[in-house]
C-alpha cells in the first residue's frame, strides 16, 4: 500500500538516534512485528531511492480538534547514517511523507510455553519493540540489548514498561555490562530449563554469533535483516541474503524484502 | 475529445506508448496491487535465460546522485520456471507481455527466441544484447556490430514475433549498432540500456558493489539517452523505444519528441511503483491541456 503520511514528531532520543511517529492509514493497523516501510525523504531526484525502516511500534493517533477521528499511526526508530537520513531527522510535525508499507514476512510469534530471547545491537532494536509488545501477552520475554556505548542502546525503558526483564551490554562498559550482548544470552541459555525462542536483529556479526549459538543448542530463531534495496517489492532483487544451500554451482538467493526480512536462521548462510 | 494515445510499435499495439523496463517490474505480478497493468502500454519481463540465474553476490546496488548502480547479474528463473510460474499471469491481463531474453552463446540466444516464439500469451521479444560472448573471449555482443549482426540474425530466424532490440550505449557510436540491428532483421530497437559505472567506498578504499562495476540508470542519464535516440531515430527506419531516466510525462514526451514510437519506464518504479500508470495518465493530461489530439504526431517533431 502506498500512502502520504502526516509527522507528528521526530526526534532525536539518543545521540544520532531518532524517533519518529507518523500517521496512517486504516489498513496500517493490522502491521505485523518485522515488517517494513519504505520512505521517500523528499520528492526531488537526491535522494532518488526510498529508504527501508523497520516498524518500531504501532498506535492510534487522535486530533486534539474535538471530532475528529481516531487513525492509526506508527513509528521509526532510525539511525543518521548518510544523506537520506539526514534529511528525514531536518523533518517536522505536520511535514509529508510518501510511504510503501507494510512491507516483507514479520515474525512468527512462535508457542505460548516458550520463553521468547529478544536480542538486539543499535538500532537493530527497531523491529523489536512491536514484536515484544505483541510477545509479552503470552510468554515471558528477555530483551539482550547491546551497543558500542551507552548512546547506541536505546529505548530500555520502553521495553521494560511492557513487563520485559531487560540485560545491556556495551563494548566499552558504559552501560551495563562490558562486552557483548550474547554473553548474557549464553548465561540465560545455560539456566534455561524450558524450551525458548530467538529473535535478533542487529549488525550481521551479532546476527552470525546469535545463528551459530541457536545452531549449537538446536534453538529456533529468527533473524531480521538488512539489505541495500530500491524497490521493496521484490523487483530489483538488490537487496537478495545468501540462503543455507548456496554455493557458486547452486545459487540459493533469498529477497530480504518479500521474502524477509525476518528469516528462519537456519535458512540463511553463516560464517563459521 | 480524449486525445489518441495508441501506437503500433513494430506491430505490437500499444493503447499508450508507456512500457515497463526490463528488470524493473519483475515478471509483472509483482506490481499487480500498485499498477493497473490494463492503463500502461505493455510490460516487460525481467531478462530471461534457459537456465536459472542465481546472480552477483551482494552489495549488488548502490545509489548516487541522481542515479542508481546495479549489478544484479541477471538474476531470472530461467525459461523453464517463466512458462509454469510466470505466464499464466499474462492470461489475465489485456496488455501486452514483452519477454526480454538473453543468452551466453549465439546458439543459447537462438534458442531462446524460438523457446518465447512458443508462447502464444508473448506478445514480443526484446533481446538484451549487452551480455559478454562466451565463446569470443567475453566479447559484449551490443558493442560489436558484426557480433550484434549474427546475435540478430539468429534470433530472427528463430521467431516470427516482433523481435525488439535492446541496445547498449557503452558503444563509441549507437548509429552503427543500431543499422547493424536493423539490417539483421530487427524490428524495433529499444535503447538505452544502462550505462556502465562505479562507485568507490573512499574509508574502506574498496568498490562500492561486489561486482566492481555496475549499470548506471535513473534520472542522472536522460540527457545521453536523449541524444542517442534522436540520433538512431534519425539513422535507421525501425520504430524506436525510448529508455533512460524517464520519471515524468514530461520526461516520456521529450524522448517522443526525439523520435521514438514509445517510451520504457525503468528505475521510476522503483521509487514509486505505479509510475509507469502515472506518466501515461500525465502524458494524455499534457495532450488535452496543449491541445494535442494525437501522440503519433509527436514521434520526431522536435524542431531543431
Amino acid at each position: 500500500m502506498q500512502f502520504t503520511s502526516m509527522i507528528l514528531s521526530n526526534a532525536e532520543v539518543s545521540p544520532g538516534y531518532w524517533r519518529m511517529r507518523m500517521t496512517a492509514p486504516q489498513e496500517f493497523a493490522s502491521a505485523s512485528p518485522g515488517q517494513f516501510v519504505m520512505v521517500r525523504v523528499n520528492g526531488a531526484i537526491d535522494p532518488l531511492l526510498r529508504r527501508p525502516f523497520g516498524i518500531f511500534d504501532v498506535g492510534v493517533y487522535t486530533p486534539s480538534q474535538s471530532g475528529a477521528l481516531s487513525q492509526p499511526c506508527f513509528e521509526m526508530l532510525y539511525r543518521v547514517v548518510g544523506k537520506g537520513t539526514l534529511m528525514l531527522s531536518a523533518l517536522h510535525e505536520t511535514d509529508l511523507l510518501d510511504i510503501l508499507g507494510p512491507l516483507g514476512m514479520g515474525f512468527d510469534l512462535g508457542y505460548v510455553d516458550e520463553e521468547k530471547l529478544i536480542v538486539g545491537g543499535g538500532v537493530g532494536l527497531a523491529p523489536l519493540y512491536l514484536l515484544a509488545k505483541e510477545l509479552v501477552k503470552q510468554s515471558q520475554v528477555r530483551l539482550f540489548a547491546g551497543g558500542r556505548t551507552r548512546d547506541d542502546v536505546l529505548c530500555i525503558t520502553e521495553f521494560e514498561r511492557l513487563g520485559v526483564e531487560c540485560y545491556t551490554a556495551t563494548e566499552d562498559g558504559s552501560l551495563g555490562e562490558c562486552g557483548l550482548v550474547t554473553e548474557a544470552l549464553l548465561r540465560r541459555l545455560d539456566t534455561l530449563k524450558g524450551k525458548a525462542k530467538i529473535y535478533a536483529c542487529g549488525p550481521h556479526g551479532m546476527l552470525n554469533a546469535v545463528a551459530k549459538i541457536a545452531a549449537e543448542r538446536t534453538i529456533p530463531c529468527q533473524v531480521s535483516l538488512e539489505g541495500y534495496m530500491a524497490c521493496g517489492v521484490g523487483a530489483c532483487l538488490g537487496c537478495v541474503a545468501t540462503g543455507h544451500r548456496h554455493s557458486p554451482e547452486t545459487p540459493d538467493f533469498r529477497c530480504v524484502c518479500t521474502e524477509g526480512p525476518v528469516f528462519e536462521s537456519g535458512e540463511l548462510k553463516w560464517r563459521d | 475529445m480524449k486525445p489518441d494515445m495508441t501506437v503500433n510499435c513494430a506491430g505490437i499495439l500499444l493503447r499508450n506508448p508507456v512500457m515497463t523496463a526490463s528488470g524493473t517490474f519483475g515478471y509483472g505480478e509483482e506490481f499487480a496491487g500498485y499498477v493497473d497493468l490494463e492503463r500502461i502500454g505493455a510490460f516487460v519481463t525481467k531478462g530471461l535465460s534457459l537456465k536459472p540465474r542465481g546472480g552477483n553476490p551482494t552489495p549488488r546496488i548502490v545509489e548516487t546522485p541522481g542515479g542508481m548502480l546495479n549489478a544484479i547479474g541477471l538474476q531470472n528463473v530461467g525459461i523453464d520456471a517463466f512458462i509454469e510460474k510466470k505466464v499464466p499471469f499474462f492470461r489475465s491481463v489485456k496488455t501486452p507481455a514483452i519477454a526480454n531474453f538473453f543468452g551466453n552463446t549465439v546458439d543459447e540466444y537462438a534458442e531462446m527466441a524460438r523457446r518465447l516464439n512458443e508462447i502464444p500469451e508473448v506478445a514480443a521479444l526484446e533481446v538484451n544484447i549487452s551480455c559478454p560472448n562466451v565463446k569470443q573471449g567475453g566479447i559484449v555482443f551490443g558493442t560489436d556490430p558484426a557480433c550484434a549482426s549474427t546475435v540478430v540474425t539468429a534470433c530472427r530466424a528463430a521467431t516470427n514475433k516482433p523481435l525488439i532490440v535492446k541496445l547498449s550505449p557503452n558503444v563509441t557510436d549507437v548509429v552503427v549498432m543500431a543499422k547493424a540491428c536493423e539490417d539483421a532483421g530487427a524490428d524495433a530497437l529499444s535503447l538505452i540500456n544502462t550505462l556502465t559505472g562505479m562507485a568507490i567506498d573512499l574509508n574502506r578504499r574498496r568498490p562500492v558493489l561486489a561486482n566492481i562495476t555496475g549499470g548506471f540508470s535513473g534520472p542522472a542519464i536522460k540527457p545521453i539517452a536523449l541524444r542517442m535516440v534522436w540520433q538512431v531515430a534519425r539513422g535507421v527506419k525501425l520504430p524506436v523505444i525510448g529508455i533512460g531516466g524517464i520519471m515524468n510525462a514530461t520526461d516520456a514526451l521529450e524522448f517522443i519528441l526525439a523520435g521514438a514510437t514509445a517510451v520504457q519506464v525503468g528505475t521510476a518504479s522503483f521509487i514509486n511503483p505505479g509510475a509507469a500508470q502515472q506518466i501515461a495518465a500525465e502524458m494524455e493530461a499534457w495532450m488535452e491541456a496543449n491541445g494535442v489530439a494525437d501522440i503519433k504526431s509527436l514521434i520526431g517533431a522536435l524542431e531543431t
